[in-house]
């Protein structure tokens, strides 16, 4: 028998073609490239391994998927060796089993063998393997603790390291250095001193640990722990519910641990290979359910009497409402109330809120916060292509050879499609990022333009001139699958690239060089978010992104498209629900007959036929007393709003506000009614991500006190005002929406939980869901190009107000923050509000690093702590919105899209100033 | 070559101008036994007119060091040994000055001859030629010795692909210790397809006792680089790195030297010879780890990683230094290269045996007469090369074993001792020939000590990465320390060969894959040793502190009392000047009186 010569696993197997061997007697068959171990496991067979994760590089450090491959020299480690053809091996036999049990004894002789009051007993590999092979713990004697010391781990709140429990499998050490790229940990010492820490052993909050948990979930003992779960129940004493989690748009599937006794979640983790994350979180995902269990939760319907907010029941609250709501309909018509919906409630809840608002009241007055963030793209979108939604799915990004990254801060506000990036990265993708801070992206990119906020029409203008001018255009793809194209190259006539590289403060020749390394990608994708869409031409920004992907041909395809980075868990699925005052559920138009036809028979009532408000022109009415009532669910507008203090006086100008939430938020303070809802572990329903996939949310604790689902009260409310709704359950909720808008037709709960979840479009019922849009037709048939001009912000710098001010987001906060600052660890990491300002605009402030200095516009003043460093332009500074005691929106500009308007958040006109320090 | 009493004409030495010529050995072996201070000394005594003063590297004599090698106007050469200040100025007095040789300290003088003849007579001379000989910071002396000759021949007149056809043909074979066939090895890297490959030359040399390559580093740098632009060639590599261990600051500064004297000349560097090859070199130094001689644990170390090694496949010819093809070869290995190229590969192929063509360098230490470098011809005996060209034991006592590969070879027992040098034959010993360390024990060694010695080492060396070694290596160490120290059971015996077995089937890398082998050779040969330890709780080579039994010679002890004052355990007893006696009931084998007592009086059994 010739000897089978072993190649190695190679990065990128160039071809996947089957290979046939034979493991234990077995025929199997799997693609090229694959390791020995992981075809063994698709046949079935556990070989045995504690330092294998699918997600990183094989390692090689435990040696129990040793394995006998003919004609090889010596054991071969399956984790690290490709599949050849007509391989023969033998994964168990007697001898196998005699190495690894002695490993294994090897292993537990340093190991401190706690396993009955251990977190990981009866969920810890190493216990089941010991188990396997019967290995011995004492066989070299009763191994006693000697890492007592304080490790790196002694401060930290959220992550726990006990070294007399490392098996020094480097997991943590490579997911940290190669998946996650925060290279937190390393190892230090060697031989029988090695052990985990962190560079010069410094407390892991000095690090760059962006505190992922990766390193909890990736090792395989007991070794690295949820420091806030230790002794709160091992696997087998909690209830694990998987569920879609709560922050973000990029939908992770996470599973929470449950005591089902206490009504607490303990714990959070993620499931290698399942859909969307691969088993990746960020650190809100692992650690930020802590305020579901928070004591500040709503329990119970508040009532303001005598001017302050008393508790009172269901019956009570539910009966005010009934009244004070009816009556303003009755006096001032229907279109006196309007209703803000929650992109962060489910879509059984969206469609419910918008059914109630337009078949039970009778008003197209209904939104939700995609108008503060994403509408422009929802708008801009739709006229480009048809279709407002990500183009392609998560999964395509790794296949992604140029990223175009414009507006969007992915490793902070997207952390796994962040994650998903940087994997593309190791695989050889190029980086082009367009943003004018210094984020990590543009660090690691290989063209950054560093533009002035506000030009980012003048980049994109200056890039399609240049490609144009060179040839580069896929004019064969315009002339087949677009319209409109004549005006456009009109509108770039006597373009000048350089005026426009001076404005926007960037480089011509970099300009160009990013121009030609979008349209010569094979293929390239962009993606955007708030940076582009937060500013008053917002929607000419996304038309502008729609424009150069067209000019390119980079649409379409697998890995290639227009990507709107949706900021919400469910702002998708808000807008896809019809949470929005022009459009219904299914994005269809309430001025189409045939359409109204059908929600009139299906919701047995008339539809309201006039324009609704959007959420700025909601408050702008009640300030006016146009608008006397507002129903407002799950939403922070007081924090969240532009201009916060006019923003207070407008609301507080309703005759009537009703506030369903789960947190006494600076909205609900202003409230005549208060109904406490339930968060996202405490109901079922689905969510939809920015992927457009459905996800199930599954009920996994219950509310507190006589807090109730949202679902549940916004029946309750209906039945109040005289139209009761029957759904059993939120599944036939979501049916009904499926009968009526044709975009949804096949999702169904059912479907969902078979499919791992469903992305529309999704016609029918067999219908295996949609990857990504526009391959062959677009949604509108043929592709529009736009003429579009640059509009300068609203708000330009004055003497009196000389730096331009842009907000945004943190890796560790979430939003107005109502969530995430009720979570230990986060709270540690980023406690309070900072400014960002570069080091010369520091100095010529006399602002030294650290010190807290204000912030000031025309419309008011914040302070926060001074962050000095380069990561702005010296024109610029930066600040996050999540911290309500520091509101940054006193002080952003109220100026608005005319399309969606939606907000310029991302510039208006500031100046700093230093305060007198000491006090 | 040999040297005789009669001054040989020098073989190529450059002419002096009409002066005397003197070179100092001055390499580490050198320097230690107090070189420097003999040049310095010259340096201030010589007429410059008369008498040129240069450094040279190690002659491979060590035991012979401080040296020095002496040319006449003429070409005539001596090599004087063993000097001292007074032995310098007696000739610079007496043969410069007057011509008459100081025969006191001439290498052939005294009783010294038929010694050095037999040294020197079955060695031979291929990757040791230039050493001791020319001034390893000089190119010159090397391009007159022949130097970068062979790097003409190849670059001018042969294809790369010729060039991996030679050394394939000349049988040359891994020099660091896997004697893996480097013609083989070149032929993977000059297939690989990839613009960047990399050429590196191992030079970390971490076996205690082994100082092969640091020989050849300190005292024939250029023909590494040689070597190395020559196997650049062969393969395509663009660019290469010479890994030192930090340990050898000498080596490190004469490389260095080396590669900028070569790139200035053309030899190193862009566009070599015109011929539109380019390749340079650099040194990356090590940082005090024995597995970074591993040599993916090596690459790691290069690119600025931990050192710890990687799972093979894939291979460094496939994927190496930053994911490109690599080659890396052994000092020594590099070193053979330039003679096969100028004098062919039938003329390598020649030495040796059937399957080990050619010499190997061997750094002979322990207990043995004449210690050094010595290059000997595959096939050669270890009994030749103990008994005849080192001397045989140098304490009197017979020799009981040689240990070669270092850490992770065994022990030859004597009764071995006509096997034939060769990688397949010292295979079949359980043994390794290494990358040459061989170090004489005689009968005072303790075989179960010395595996200890061994396993105290690798422990401490592992990198840890591994759990097998990692782990394993500890709790080898402990069972051999408890053997010592007569607390070793019969379970012991068992355990400790079952864990070295399965150490050796499971370990990630060389070193864990190869650190039970001082056990299992002494398990092997010595079996006898262990059970005499466990069940006798005897050492039989009476070395073992804890097992030996302490007595008081009377007619010798004079009654000074340190033995009883360092006694820890009040055991013995005796009034001042009066012979003192030991109570063995009390005596707990630590050994403190043997190490106190002045006259040899405390007795061993």
């Amino acid at each position: 028998m010739n000897p089978v010569s072993l190649h190695p696993v190679s990065p990128n197997p160039a071809s996947r073609k089957p290979v046939s061997l034979t493991i234990d007697g077995r025929a199997v068959t799997v693609p090229a490239g694959t390791s020995v171990l992981l075809a063994a496991q698709s046949a079935g067979i556990d070989v045995p391994h504690l330092c294998h994760d699918p997600r990183v590089e094989p390692i090689g450090a435990c040696r129990l998927c040793s394995v006998k491959v003919e004609g090889a020299r010596g054991l071969v480690a399956a984790c690290g060796q490709q599949v050849a053809p007509g391989m023969v091996v033998t994964s168990e036999d007697p001898e196998l089993a005699e190495r690894r049990r002695h490993v294994l004894e090897l292993l537990l002789s340093e190991h401190h063998a706690s396993c009955a009051n251990c977190d990981r007993s009866g969920d810890c590999r190493l216990q089941d393997y010991a188990y396997r092979y019967q290995a011995d713990p004492h066989r070299f004697g009763v191994y006693v603790p000697k890492h007592t010391a304080p490790n790196y781990t002694a401060l930290d709140q959220g992550i726990l390291y006990d070294a007399d429990k490392c098996i020094r499998c480097g997991l943590c050490v490579k997911y940290c250095e190669t998946v996650q790229m925060a290279e937190a940990l390393t190892f230090t010492w060697r031989a029988d001193r090695l052990v985990v820490s962190t560079p010069g052993d410094v407390p892991l909050r000095e690090t760059d640990c962006e505190f992922c948990g990766g390193c909890i979930r990736v090792c395989p003992t007991g070794a690295m722990l949820d420091r806030g779960a230790a002794h709160h129940g091992r696997a087998a004493d909690l209830k694990k519910v998987r569920t879609t989690c709560a922050y973000c748009g990029v939908g992770c599937q996470v599973d929470l641990y449950v005591d089902p006794h206490k009504n607490r979640i303990v714990r959070a983790s993620a499931e290698p290979g399942a859909t969307v994350n691969d088993g990746n979180l960020c650190v809100k995902g692992h650690f930020g359910f802590e305020f579901v269990g928070s004591p500040a939760r709503l329990r119970q319907p508040l009532i303001r009497r005598d001017g302050e907010l008393q508790p009172a029941s269901w019956d009570e609250a539910l009966a005010l409402i009934a009244e004070r709501l009816g009556g303003i309909r009755q006096r001032h018509g229907a279109d006196a109330l309007a209703f803000v919906s929650s992109a962060r409630c489910t879509n059984e809840e969206n469609y419910l809120l918008q059914k109630i608002a337009r078949a039970v009241v009778g008003t197209n007055n209904v939104d939700n916060c995609a108008t503060s963030c994403h509408a422009p793209s929802v708008a801009g979108l739709a006229e480009s292509f048809g279709s407002g939604a990500m183009t392609n799915s998560t999964v395509e990004i790794r296949d992604c050879k140029v990223l175009f990254l414009i507006g969007a801060n992915p490793t902070e506000a997207h952390p796994i499609f962040g994650l998903e990036m940087k994997r593309a990265l190791r695989a050889g993708a190029k980086l082009i990022v367009c943003d004018p801070r210094r984020t990590w992206m543009a660090k690691h990119a290989d063209l950054h333009l560093q533009h002035r906020p506000g030009t980012d029409n003048l980049l994109l203008n200056a890039m399609m001139r240049c490609i144009l001018d060179e040839g580069l255009a896929d004019l064969a793809f315009v002339e087949a699958r677009c319209e409109g194209f004549a005006e456009f190259r009109q509108n770039l006539e006597g373009f000048s690239i350089e005026r426009a590289a001076a404005e926007c403060g960037v480089d011509a020749e970099l300009l160009r060089a990013a121009a030609r390394l979008y349209a010569k990608g094979q293929p390239s994708a962009i993606y955007y978010t708030l940076g582009i869409t937060e500013h008053a031409c917002g929607t000419d920004n996304v038309k502008n992104v729609a424009n150069l992907a067209m000019l390119c041909g980079q649409i379409g395809k697998w890995a290639s498209g227009v990507n709107p980075l949706r900021g919400q868990n469910n702002v998708q699925g808000a807008c896809d629900m019809g949470a929005m005052p022009h459009k219904l559920p299914g994005y269809q138009n309430w001025s189409d007959a045939a359409v109204r036809t059908r929600f009139e028979q299906a919701w047995q009532s008339p539809l309201p036929q006039s324009a609704g408000l959007r959420i700025p022109m909601m408050i702008r009415g009640a300030g006016q007393g146009t608008l006397k009532a507002l129903y407002v669910m799950g939403q922070d507008l007081v924090a969240t709003e532009p201009n916060q203090s006019d923003v207070v006086e407008e609301l507080q100008a309703l005759e009537f506000l009703v506030v369903q939430e789960i947190f006494l938020t600076e909205t609900a303070k202003l409230a005549h009614v208060v109904l406490p809802g339930a968060a996202f572990a405490e109901k079922d329903g689905t969510f939809a991500c920015s992927e457009r996939r459905l996800q199930l949310v599954r009920k996994a604790v219950e509310p507190p006190g006589e807090a109730k689902a949202d679902w549940e009260i916004l029946l309750l409310v209906a039945a109040a005002l005289g139209k009761p709704m029957a759904y059993r359950n939120p599944a036939q909720v979501y049916d009904e929406l499926a009968s009526l808008a044709p975009v949804f037709g096949g999702i169904s709960h059912r479907r969902i939980e078979a499919h791992h979840g469903l992305q529309w479009p999704c016609p029918d019922s067999h219908h295996p869901g949609t990857r990504f849009l526009h391959e062959g037709r677009f949604t509108r048939g043929k592709g529009r190009f736009h003429a579009i001009a640059h509009t300068p912000p609203r708000e330009e710098p004055t003497p009196e107000f000389p730096l331009i001010l842009s907000t945004g987001r943190t890796l560790y906060n979430y939003n107005c923050g109502s969530m995430t600052r009720k979570t230990a660890v986060i709270d540690a990491k980023d406690p309070g509000n900072f400014v960002e300002i570069h080091r010369d605009t520091a100095k010529h402030y006399g602002i030294e690093p650290d010190e807290k200095v204000a912030v000031r516009t025309a419309r008011g003043r914040v302070t926060g702590r001074a962050v000095v460093g380069e990561r702005v332009r010296p024109d610029t500074i930066w600040m996050p919105f999540h911290f309500a005691e520091e509101s940054a929106n006193l002080v952003t500009n109220d100026v608005f899209d005319p399309v969606t308007a939606t907000a310029e958040y991302k510039c208006c006109a500031a100046v700093l100033e230093k305060l007198p320090q000491g006090g | 070559m040999t040297t005789s009493a009669v001054p040989a004409a020098s073989s190529g030495s450059p002419t002096n101008g009409g002066r005397w010529r003197v070179a100092v050995g001055l390499g580490s072996c050198g320097a230690a036994a107090g070189a420097q201070g003999l040049y310095d000394l010259l340096r201030k005594r010589i007429d410059p007119a008369r008498v040129a003063l240069e450094q040279t590297g190690c002659a491979g004599l060590c035991h012979r060091e401080p040296m020095l090698e002496l040319h006449s106007p003429t070409g005539e050469r001596w090599t004087y040994v063993h000097l001292d200040a007074p032995g310098v100025e007696r000739i610079l007095d007496e043969h410069v000055g007057q011509g008459k040789v100081v025969d006191h300290h001439l290498l052939e003088g005294q009783d010294r001859a038929e010694g050095v003849r037999a040294y020197l007579g079955k060695q031979q001379k291929i990757v040791l030629e230039n050493c001791g000989r020319v001034n390893p910071e000089s190119l010159d002396d090397y391009v007159a010795a022949g130097g970068y000759a062979a790097l003409a021949k190849v670059i001018d007149t042969m294809r790369p692909a010729e060039v991996v056809e030679l050394i394939g043909a000349s049988g040359l074979r891994g020099r660091g210790g896997a004697g893996f066939p480097t013609g083989q090895k070149w032929k993977f890297g000059a297939e690989a397809l990839s613009p960047i490959k990399y050429l590196v030359c191992n030079g970390d040399e971490g076996d205690p006792g082994a100082f092969m390559d640091r020989g050849v580093m300190e005292s024939d740098p250029h023909r590494v680089v040689e070597g190395m632009v020559i196997g650049a060639y062969a393969i395509g590599a663009t660019q290469g790195f010479v890994y030192v261990r930090a340990e050898y600051p000498l080596a490190v500064k004469r490389m260095e030297l080396a590669m900028a004297q070569a790139r200035a000349a053309g030899h190193l560097g862009v566009d070599i010879r015109g011929s539109g090859f380019s390749f340079d070199l650099q040194v990356r130094e090590g940082a005090g780890a024995f597995v970074c001689g591993e040599e993916t644990a090596l690459m790691m170390s290069i690119e600025g990683e931990r050192g710890m090694p990687r799972m093979r496949p894939p291979y460094p010819t496939q994927a190496g230094l930053w994911g490109r093809p690599t080659v890396i070869n052994n000092v020594e290995t590099f070193a053979c290269v330039p003679w096969i190229v100028r004098h062919g590969a039938e003329a390598f192929a020649a030495l040796g045996t059937a399957k080990s063509k050619g010499t190997k360098v061997f750094s002979l230490a322990g207990k043995i007469k004449r210690g050094g470098l010595v290059e000997v011809p595959m096939g050669i005996t270890l009994r030749e090369i103990l008994e005849d060209v080192g001397g045989g034991s140098s304490t009197g006592r017979p020799i009981k074993a040689v240990q070669t590969g270092g850490p992770s070879g065994g022990c030859i027992p004597a009764a071995q001792f006509d096997t034939r040098i060769d990688y397949e034959e010292l295979a079949r010993l359980g043994a390794i020939m290494g990358s040459g360390g061989m170090i004489v024990l005689d009968d005072s060694a303790c075989m179960v000590d010395f595996a200890r010695y061994f396993l105290g080492f690798t422990s401490k060396e592992s990198c840890g990465k591994c759990a097998p070694c990692r782990i394993g290596t500890q709790r080898m160490l402990e069972i051999l320390t408890r053997i010592t120290e007569g607390k070793g059971t019969e379970q012991d015996l068992v355990t400790l060969r079952e864990l070295a077995d399965s150490i050796g089937a499971m370990s990630l890398c060389g070193l864990g894959q190869t650190a039970p082998n001082p056990v299992l050779t002494t398990m092997r040969h010595y079996f006898h040793e262990y059970e005499a330890h466990v069940r006798d709780k005897k050492c039989p080579a009476h070395s073992c502190r804890a097992l030996l039994s302490y007595s008081i010679d009377e007619s010798l002890c004079k009654g000074c009392s340190l033995c009883a004052q360092a006694c820890p355990s009040q055991a013995i007893a005796g009034g001042p000047k009066k012979p003192h006696v030991l109570d063995y009931t009390r005596c707990i084998h630590c050994g403190s009186c043997l190490d106190a007592c002045r006259f040899d009086a405390v007795k061993t059994a």
